[in-house]
């Protein structure tokens, strides 16, 4: 309980704030180096976010996975791993979310939770699946994951290919209306935003992450198996079967994301020629929010805005792609490096204590 | 500048095929429009003047500077803004989730109309335009059955079938060489174009295919283009985007060990990318005019949403580049202009679809 | 004794260091005369290390000057210390492990010809000056190939051969057999008879007895005295370093023996690296008795820990507790049945440093009632008996919900012998337990271990120290390439006798373990 208090402490809210601004005002330089204005991109930016029902919609609609693949990262982070697969977990959550949309056929209440808990599964077998290299073969779990990316990458679209494509489409056919779970009266009330209950469904996860990690048995036995194996074994903690869990549990975060995305935003899975990025965006966000539940819902609201506010620079600012990127880069860079944050802010930070002491 | 002129007229030409509902043949006059390109159109309801024309286009995820349709787009409206000062703008999409926002960016601020470019962007300008029936939106490459909604497809095939006439007439040997990115449609029909424009011209003449799979991959299309040189081709037309890239590297690589070989390139005229040297000639896509033709009917009033527009030879939408003077000898550019002519003729029906 | 050179090297003036929350040195003065060996003696967290860091250029002084030769000199990092002719020995080797003896030696001064280094000529040096200082050294050794003792020789050869005057040594003894020790004191002699002078970290009190000729005491950051070692007895230092009388001898009654609780038979298992670690070993622990088991380091003691406690699977033979049969049964299981365990390596299998001390305290409960209730952790339950422990064993900790790394290496030993007495064991095995710990820690713990052994319970002692074996134990059995070589009775026997059986000289009748 203590740890989530932390979380609000002045120290803790002064440096991400100010690793922001310095991120943007880096961002700025960059963008004044290219012959661009900062002040109307940065305007831009929250003019597309916060301007108006539609877009703040949208935005929402894009924070929702990185919530899910960020805590996905992070929940194999607390447990000593080093989950870079769960882009391939997400991407697997979506093949099988969207083959239960499209070939079963059954009434609202059964068909969407069939398919949601299907997609999660896939994303968690995904993940078990680099958790049991690991531990039955000692296979490290960075490259297992980064070839299980692939692997997913592939196997998604050879299994769309030859069940769900119709010929000559991109796309599978879209998935039965009884398995969407987007919120009509929501979206329209937005603009036609496509909202879905899968941004419910995201911070219930990280309630479930943080309830699990730290108040329960086996969260207990995952954060010590993470934090030294070797006295986890000695206090009688199976090894093995807690780092299968945890990939497990981290890949049930990545797939719910994914078959989030197809049911409550695509209705349908395209033919992926590359990776669509969503779990490489949330190792960032979980290094953002320092692997808590809460740093991850924040960490993700940074991420989406700024990828989403992007398209607003874009748009009203000309700011190309190419140097959005540096910016959004910079913000990520300051915020993760704390470090640099908080060494600028030492005298600052030192004159308070000193003041808290008399 | 030569360029622009060329594509002034072709886009005066092409006007009136719209006007006509487009590919049937039945063509009007379109003098009295020619006279009116320079400068954006007063025409009717005088809205125009009250608001200058706005006009915007959503890339998909290949990004503005993709050196093929996305920018030949991009510079399609650009003309578009220096002949009609009309107000253009482009957004870049980094993911499939960005189509729908970038889209209504354009339709909710009350753009006047938004393009949507490539086949990928179906869906997405269906949903839109539908939840927006008084926007109007247009797409290239696909076709999207809404009143609001201008829809752009290319005769891919009668462009294949000419640069299969010219790798015909040109190789050395008894093979050339067909690189597709992903089995699907558009890419069939520049296959069967190809293949069929080669027996045209050579009826001994073999094509080897082989499909990567991949529009994004290099790799793979420098593979596939070491093994088709390989079996003994010396030209290779390639149909896979950035994939292709790899193929050009390839011919490059051999070039320089002193092979005779060459490539055809697709969309654009990709001698100017990667050098007369080893391009052939490439089959050209005119996805600039395109974008061009049909935002300047809008400006003149003259919008027609809702009716597929199939551009090929006739209408100038597939074709040469002028470049392909200084690569391919006279008389085989002779012998095309006479393919050309029996296709606009209709004494040839060049097949969607490979027959083999 | 030697002829006292009066000439100061070495002077620390005024030297104070602080860290957040600390004052790690204030006002330490420090005079050290040529040619001796002089001792910093006190306990962990005293100040004596960062004190030589400060004289080694590793940290920077807040207050004080350093003198050295008489003349005032900023030390700002380890090179500048090299040429005043200082070098370290640190207690954590700074060792290439594949590289030889002699690339370790000149790594960072390498002798050049031309691009290429000249490693004909370095090993010569490198034997010329182990030759003249007695440190017996093979240049072409791979470090990964030689003992520890071997090991520490060559960190002494790298001081010397950067041309070092001042040695300062950092608890040396701490990783050292009782023959390495012997051999240590002989070279520190050898060194001094040369003209260098040497400053001993230590906080064992018999080395200082030994080889030193004063001592400088620091408690908790202040010098309390520095005398000469002539002048004074290890009660009066012990008091001087603790601030109290401590005794030495472990107070206990003769023991009790009863039932036997543990009984090991013909047990064979292989080490890590594949080869026969225990060979055929056997030996019983009886209630109210402590068995210790001596041995030279890398017997088979890790190995036969880990048999005992579930970590390791056990080839042949059998392990039986009460006459239950847990041969080869999971951590857990063993755990179950009544076994404790102290480990020897506290950090690495002792405490999951990153947790809370309340975390720590049910590292191995907390799945039972009432810490678990249904899946859900119960903290109430967990943060009382955290509190209650803490409070019973006199853990040092500002809080229950303070991290284990913050605390000293002494508190974390305490809270693990308070997390495993604590589940009422039959049977008690405690490895190394005292292992860095200074005098008051340790006292505290032997009392401890004897307190176990008075309530009835077997108590397994596995150390290295000779010492406590002899202090603790009411038997010991010597171990032996991974057998047991012999069992004495400590009243009758002495470290000869153990060294010698220790090193496999002697075997005793009836080393199959029944007296």
């Amino acid at each position: 309980m203590n740890r989530l208090a932390q979380i609000f402490v002045k120290e803790s809210i002064l440096v991400p704030v100010v690793a922001i601004i310095l991120g943007l005002v880096t961002g700025a330089v960059a963008m004044l180096a290219g012959g661009f204005d900062p002040l109307l991109a940065y305007q831009s930016l929250l003019k597309k976010v916060f301007g108006d029902l539609y877009n703040f919609g949208e935005t929402i609609r894009q924070i929702t996975p990185l919530i899910f693949t960020g805590l996905s990262v992070a929940f194999a982070f607390r447990t000593g791993l080093f989950n870079i697969g769960a882009e391939g977990q997400f991407i697997m959550g979506m093949v099988a979310s969207v083959y239960v949309g499209v070939m079963v056929d059954l009434p609202f209440y059964l068909h969407a939770p069939l398919a949601l808990i299907a997609g999660a599964l896939a994303g968690g077998l995904w993940g078990a699946i680099a958790g049991w290299l690991k531990a039955f073969r000692g296979v490290h779990e960075v490259i297992t994951t980064i070839m299980l990316n692939w692997t997913a990458l592939y196997f998604c679209n050879y299994i769309l290919n030859t069940f769900l494509v119709p010929k000559g489409q991109q796309r599978s056919e879209e998935i039965k209306e009884t398995a969407y779970i987007s919120v009509q009266w929501l979206s329209e009330m937005f603009g036609n935003a496509r909202l879905h209950w899968g941004t419910l469904l995201a911070l219930v996860a990280a309630v479930v992450f943080y309830v699990l990690l730290w108040k329960t048995k086996t969260g207990f036995e995952l954060r010590a198996v993470g934090f030294n194996p070797h006295a986890s074994e000695y206090a009688g903690m199976n090894v093995n079967r807690n780092v299968i869990n945890a990939m497990l549990i981290g890949g049930l975060f990545a797939g719910l994301g994914g078959a989030c995305e197809v049911l409550g935003v695509f209705h349908y899975q395209a033919i992926l020629s590359a990776m669509p990025g969503y779990g490489f965006d949330g190792i960032a966000v979980a290094l953002i929010g320092g692997n808590t539940a809460i740093g991850v819902i924040l960490g993700a609201i940074l991420f989406g805005v700024l990828t989403y506010g992007a398209a607003g620079m874009n748009f009203g600012a000309g700011v190309p792609v190419e140097l959005i990127r540096v910016v959004i880069a910079s913000v990520i860079f300051f915020v993760a490096a704390h470090g640099i944050v908080k060494y600028i802010l030492k005298p600052l930070l030192s004159r308070k204590k000193e003041k808290e002491v008399l | 500048m030569k360029k622009f002129l060329s594509l002034l007229s072709a886009a005066t030409l092409s006007l009136s095929l719209l006007l006509s509902g487009c590919g049937t043949g039945n063509t009007t006059q379109p003098a009295e429009n020619g006279g009116n390109a320079q400068q954006p159109a007063p025409s009717e309801g005088g809205q125009a003047e009250k608001a200058q024309l706005r006009v915007g286009m959503v890339t998909d995820v290949g990004g503005i500077n993709d050196n093929s349709f996305n920018q030949s787009a991009w510079e399609g409206l650009q003309q578009l803004e220096k002949d009609l000062g009309v107000t253009v703008r482009a957004l870049e999409s980094t993911g499939d989730s960005q189509y729908i926002p970038n889209l209504n960016q354009f339709v909710k601020d009350g753009w006047d109309l938004t393009w949507g470019i490539g086949f990928l962007m179906g869906d997405h300008v269906k949903q839109v335009a539908t939840e927006n029936p008084d926007a109007k939106l247009a797409i290239i490459d696909a076709v999207v059955e809404a009143p609001n909604v201008a829809s752009v497809v290319f005769k891919e095939h009668e462009g294949s079938f000419l640069v299969g006439v010219v790798a015909a007439l040109m190789s050395k040997s008894d093979k050339v060489g067909f690189v597709g990115g992903m089995d699907i449609p558009v890419i069939k029909r520049f296959e069967a174009g190809f293949k069929a424009g080669v027996k045209a011209a050579k009826p001994d003449m073999k094509v080897v295919t082989i499909y990567t799979g991949a529009f994004d991959k290099p790799d793979l299309g420098k593979s596939a283009a070491s093994q088709i040189y390989g079996q003994g081709a010396d030209i290779i037309f390639h149909a896979s985007g950035q994939t292709g890239d790899g193929v050009f590297n390839e011919a490059r690589a051999r070039k320089d060990k002193g092979e005779d070989v060459w490539v055809i390139g697709v969309d654009k005229d990709q001698s100017l990318t990667f050098g007369k040297e080893i391009t052939l000639t490439s089959m050209v896509k005119r996805v600039d005019e395109a974008v061009y033709r049909v935002s300047k009917d809008l400006a003149e009033g003259k919008w027609e949403g809702g009716k597929p527009v199939a551009l090929g030879l006739k209408e100038n939408g597939v074709g040469l580049p002028e470049t392909s003077k200084e690569t391919v000898p006279e008389e085989i550019l002779k012998k095309v202009e006479e393919f050309k002519e029996k296709i606009i003729a209709g004494e040839i029906t060049v097949p969607e679809e490979p027959t083999e | 004794m030697r002829l006292r050179q009066a000439e100061t090297v070495v002077e620390m003036r005024g030297i104070t260091k602080r860290f957040p929350g600390i004052v790690a040195n204030d006002r330490v003065d420090l005079r050290v005369k040529k040619g001796e060996i002089h001792a910093l003696l006190g306990e962990n967290g005293a100040g004596k290390s960062t004190l030589m860091n400060i004289l080694f250029g590793l940290y920077q002084p807040d207050e004080g000057e350093i003198l050295i030769n008489g003349q005032p000199v900023k030390i700002t990092n380890p090179n500048v210390a090299n040429d005043y002719g200082i070098g370290m020995v640190h207690q954590h080797f700074m060792l290439v492990e594949p590289f030889t003896v002699t690339e370790n030696i000149i790594l960072g001064k390498e002798p050049k010809k031309g691009v290429r280094i000249d490693i004909q000529t370095a090993a010569k040096e490198v034997e010329e000056i182990s030759r003249r200082y007695g440190l017996k050294v093979d240049p072409y050794a791979r470090i990964e190939e030689i003992s520890v003792g071997m090991q520490q020789r060559v960190e002494i050869l790298k001081t010397l051969y950067r041309g070092a005057d001042i040695l300062i040594f950092d608890e040396p003894t701490a990783v050292l057999t009782p023959q390495e020790i012997q051999e240590l004191i002989v070279i520190m002699k050898n060194l001094v008879q040369e003209g260098k002078t040497i400053i001993l970290i230590t906080h064992k009190l018999k080395e200082i007895m030994a080889v030193c000729d004063s001592v400088t005491i620091i408690r908790r950051g202040r010098v309390i005295d520095s005398l000469a070692v002539a002048d004074t007895n290890p009660d009066e230092l012990a008091a001087k370093m603790v601030g109290r009388e401590v005794s030495f001898s472990v107070d206990k009654q003769p023991a009790q023996p009863k039932d036997v609780i543990l009984s090991v038979q013909n047990l064979t298992a292989l080490g890590s690296r594949g080869v026969k670690a225990l060979n055929g070993i056997s030996f019983e622990v009886r209630a109210g008795e402590i068995l210790g088991i001596a041995g030279v380091d890398g017997n088979g003691q890790s190995e036969l820990i880990e048999v005992l406690t579930g970590l390791r699977k056990a080839q042949q033979g059998s392990v039986t507790l009460k006459g239950v049969d847990i041969t080869n049964c999971t951590p857990r299981e063993i755990s179950e049945a009544g076994v404790s365990h102290i480990p020897e390596d506290r950090h690495k299998r002792g405490l999951v440093l990153d947790f809370f001390m309340s975390e720590n305290m049910v590292l191995a409960s907390y799945y039972q009632p009432p810490y678990n209730s249904r899946g859900f952790l119960n903290y109430q339950a967990i943060n009382k008996q955290a509190e209650r422990l803490i409070a019973e064993f006199d853990v040092r900790t500002p809080s229950i919900h303070t991290q284990a790394r913050a605390l000293s290496g002494g508190n974390q030993q305490k809270a693990i012998i308070a997390r495993e007495v604590d589940k009422d064991p039959d049977l008690l095995i405690a490895a190394q337990p005292t292992r860095g710990l200074d005098v008051g820690a340790i006292e505290f713990i032997h009392k401890r271990l004897v307190e176990q052994r008075d309530k009835g319970k077997a108590v397994l002692l596995l150390s290295l120290e000779l010492d406590e074996i002899l202090n603790v134990a009411d038997r010991i059995a010597v171990i032996y390439e991974g057998q047991i070589v012999g069992i004495v009775d400590p009243r009758e026997t002495n470290e000869q006798e153990l060294g010698l059986m220790m090193s496999g000289g002697k075997r005793m009748q009836g080393g199959s373990g029944d007296e």
